[in-house]
């Protein structure tokens, strides 16, 4: 019997392919980014945005201030920050997929979203908004608690980091937070009940410009410091062994990429609340894609993730406009038919 | 002084011990064949000499250097593994894991050079593994992957080749094509070549030396000719065993008497 070969073509990673397809990609974001600007609930043209953006550079004012001020300073930090915050997320999904070896691993299944979103809960209701970056700042501790909860329960203090227990552990530690925040809903009151709800499926309206400014420092530096790892990595995804052998020294460097991705997660988590599937979705279709080498794979990742939660955004803000959804509706929706697709076609 | 030499060298597993103060030593340009009955530590013993795993006490010296003492990347320049089997669940492709080989060779940012591919494309020429670079390496059959591992482990451009089962998934062809190949490198490059078989008659017709481990303990080592014997066989392996000579290369030859 002939094997089913559904592949792509075999391309080789080198630099000029990297640059190449990342740059292929920046455009399309700039390209989804622009025409999102012309979406919302008060249309504006994608030709007035256009000469918005025109004016911008040369000091023209061919729009009225209404809606300069809908374009620069609604929109566009939000698509910004929808951008930063989606690359994140992939950037965060691709790396633990490697380094657990797992297709399915993303910090919401190893638990570090829950722990933020319960560092964010109990913020909201000691009170913690009223002070800047009160909530976010919980929500860090939380998301950092888990992290250091993970690693001590699967051993990682001595060395061990065994992928399974690894993943274990994150839905140990996710089962208990989901309770917590259980109970901390059922005793909020409705105003707290809504600003909960709100975190706890992603929102991506109330950024502030330093936030945008923090996520994006963390974003650049931590991608920066992973993609030096990024030949370990592809050793790591292959095999724990055979990486050993080729001359990786596999413990430290899973614990130094385990802290970088980690902050780097708790950052986003923190600043836009819970917004699932992309960082299993994304790193996923990329590599069908490209492949697994992450010399490719993260930055291809990093961009199509910030590509699509732009997508994913401006879809929540117009399709019951006035109102919003929540972006994680959004991603829940498209990456839930998403898997089954795939768990089908695995069956095949 | 010997290239590989353990002293001493205790190790145990969940309390069991494997290996039992076992002393040996191998030098540059031979081929050693370690043969033992299941659990004997044979595999143990691969991971020790590629630092892997480290002895609980004793000492395994490369080169007079304690392995703990090398980088794992230096390591990885001068010893090659060929694994039993290696299947990973992210799709890379026949051509990706042989340059793999050239990893312990790059930078952290590098990008292989054209000289990483060619040493990469000759590994895969001496493997016959070249026209199915561009296919999936899991859509291989087991004998194809196989030689894809061998071809990474030449790709390392190694010092020592040490070889763990590789020619179980083999076809006859390529065991022949193997076997020769490792006696050319053997012979032109001094590579030193360590192999774990069951196959006792590989071991006697290709190995210069061999260790006959039996539980954690070194039974017997020395040339074909001393090792291979039926009262060894029988002692080891608790089998009865008839070992003539080859007529052809004039070494031992075992069969089983069932």
């Amino acid at each position: 019997m002939q094997k089913r070969r559904i592949n792509r073509i075999y391309r080789r990673v080198t630099l000029s392919r990297v640059l190449q397809i990342s740059a292929l990609m920046l455009a399309i974001f700039l390209v989804l980014s622009i025409i999102s600007l012309a979406i919302g609930s008060v249309p504006i043209g994608l030709g007035r945005v256009l000469l918005s953006l025109s004016d911008a550079f040369t000091g023209g004012n061919s729009l009225s201030s209404q809606e300069n001020l809908i374009i620069f300073s609604v929109r566009l930090p939000r698509i910004i920050f929808a951008g930063i915050i989606g690359a994140s997320l992939s950037l965060g999904g691709v790396v633990f997929q490697a380094l657990l070896r797992n297709p399915l691993a993303d910090p919401y299944v190893l638990g570090i979203s829950g722990g933020s979103a319960l560092g964010a809960i109990i913020g909201i209701l000691i009170g913690a908004g009223s002070f800047y970056l009160g909530v976010p700042m919980l929500a860090f501790l939380g998301a950092l608690f888990t992290v250091f909860l993970v690693f001590i329960v699967s051993g990682g203090s001595r060395g061990a980091l065994l992928d399974n227990s690894l993943l274990l552990s994150g839905v140990v530690v996710n089962a208990f937070f989901s309770a917590a925040i259980l109970f901390f809903l059922s005793i909020a009151n409705s105003m707290e009940l809504h600003s909960i709800t709100f975190w706890l499926m992603g929102d991506l309206s109330r950024a502030s410009i330093k936030e945008i400014g923090v996520a994006a420092g963390v974003l650049f530096i931590g991608f920066v410091l992973l993609y030096r790892q990024a030949l370990k990595l592809n050793l790591i995804a292959h095999g724990e062994e055979t990486a050993l052998q080729l001359g990786v020294h596999v413990e430290r460097t899973r614990q130094w990429i385990l802290i970088v991705t980690s902050l780097i997660t708790a950052v986003a988590v923190s600043f836009a609340g819970i917004i699932g599937f992309v960082g299993i979705m994304v790193p996923h279709m990329m590599r069908l894609v490209f492949g697994s080498d992450h010399r490719l794979l993260m930055p291809a990742s990093v961009l199509f993730g910030a590509s699509f939660l732009v997508v994913a955004d401006t879809v929540a803000r117009v399709v019951l406009a006035p109102a919003e959804l929540p972006v994680g509706v959004i991603t829940a929706l498209c990456g839930a038919p998403y898997f089954i697709f795939l768990l089908k076609r695995k069956g095949n | 002084m010997s290239l590989i030499c353990g002293r001493n060298i205790t190790f145990s597993y969940t309390g069991r011990l494997i290996l039992d103060d076992f002393s040996f030593a191998i030098d540059e340009a031979q081929v050693v064949a370690i043969i033992g009955p299941n659990g004997s530590g044979k595999t143990t013993l691969l991971k020790i000499i590629n630092g892997i795993l480290s002895p609980v006490s004793g000492q395994l010296l490369i080169d007079n250097k304690d392995t703990s003492q090398w980088s794992r990347r230096e390591l990885a320049k001068a010893i090659a593994v060929v694994p039993q089997e290696n299947l990973s669940i992210f799709p890379f492709y026949a051509e990706e894991i042989v340059l793999m080989g050239r990893f312990p060779h790059l930078g952290n940012y590098s990008f292989e050079d054209k000289k990483d591919y060619r040493i990469a494309h000759e590994a895969m020429e001496k493997t016959d593994t070249l026209a199915f670079a561009a296919c999936r390496y899991d859509q291989l059959s087991a004998g194809e992957r196989q030689r894809v591992l061998i071809a990474r482990a030449l790709a390392q451009e190694p010092k020592i080749l040490l070889l763990d089962e590789s020619t179980v998934f083999l076809d006859l062809k390529h065991q022949a094509q193997f076997l020769s190949l490792l006696r050319q490198l053997n012979k032109a490059q001094k590579l030193t070549v360590v192999f774990v078989t069951h196959d006792i008659n590989l071991a006697s017709q290709h190995a210069d030396r061999i260790i006959l481990l039996y539980s954690g303990k070194n039974y017997a080592i020395g040339n074909p000719a001393e090792v291979i014997t039926a009262a060894n066989i029988k002692e080891v392996y608790d089998v009865d065993a008839l070992v003539d000579k080859n007529p052809h290369s004039g070494l031992p030859r075992m069969t089983l008497l069932t």
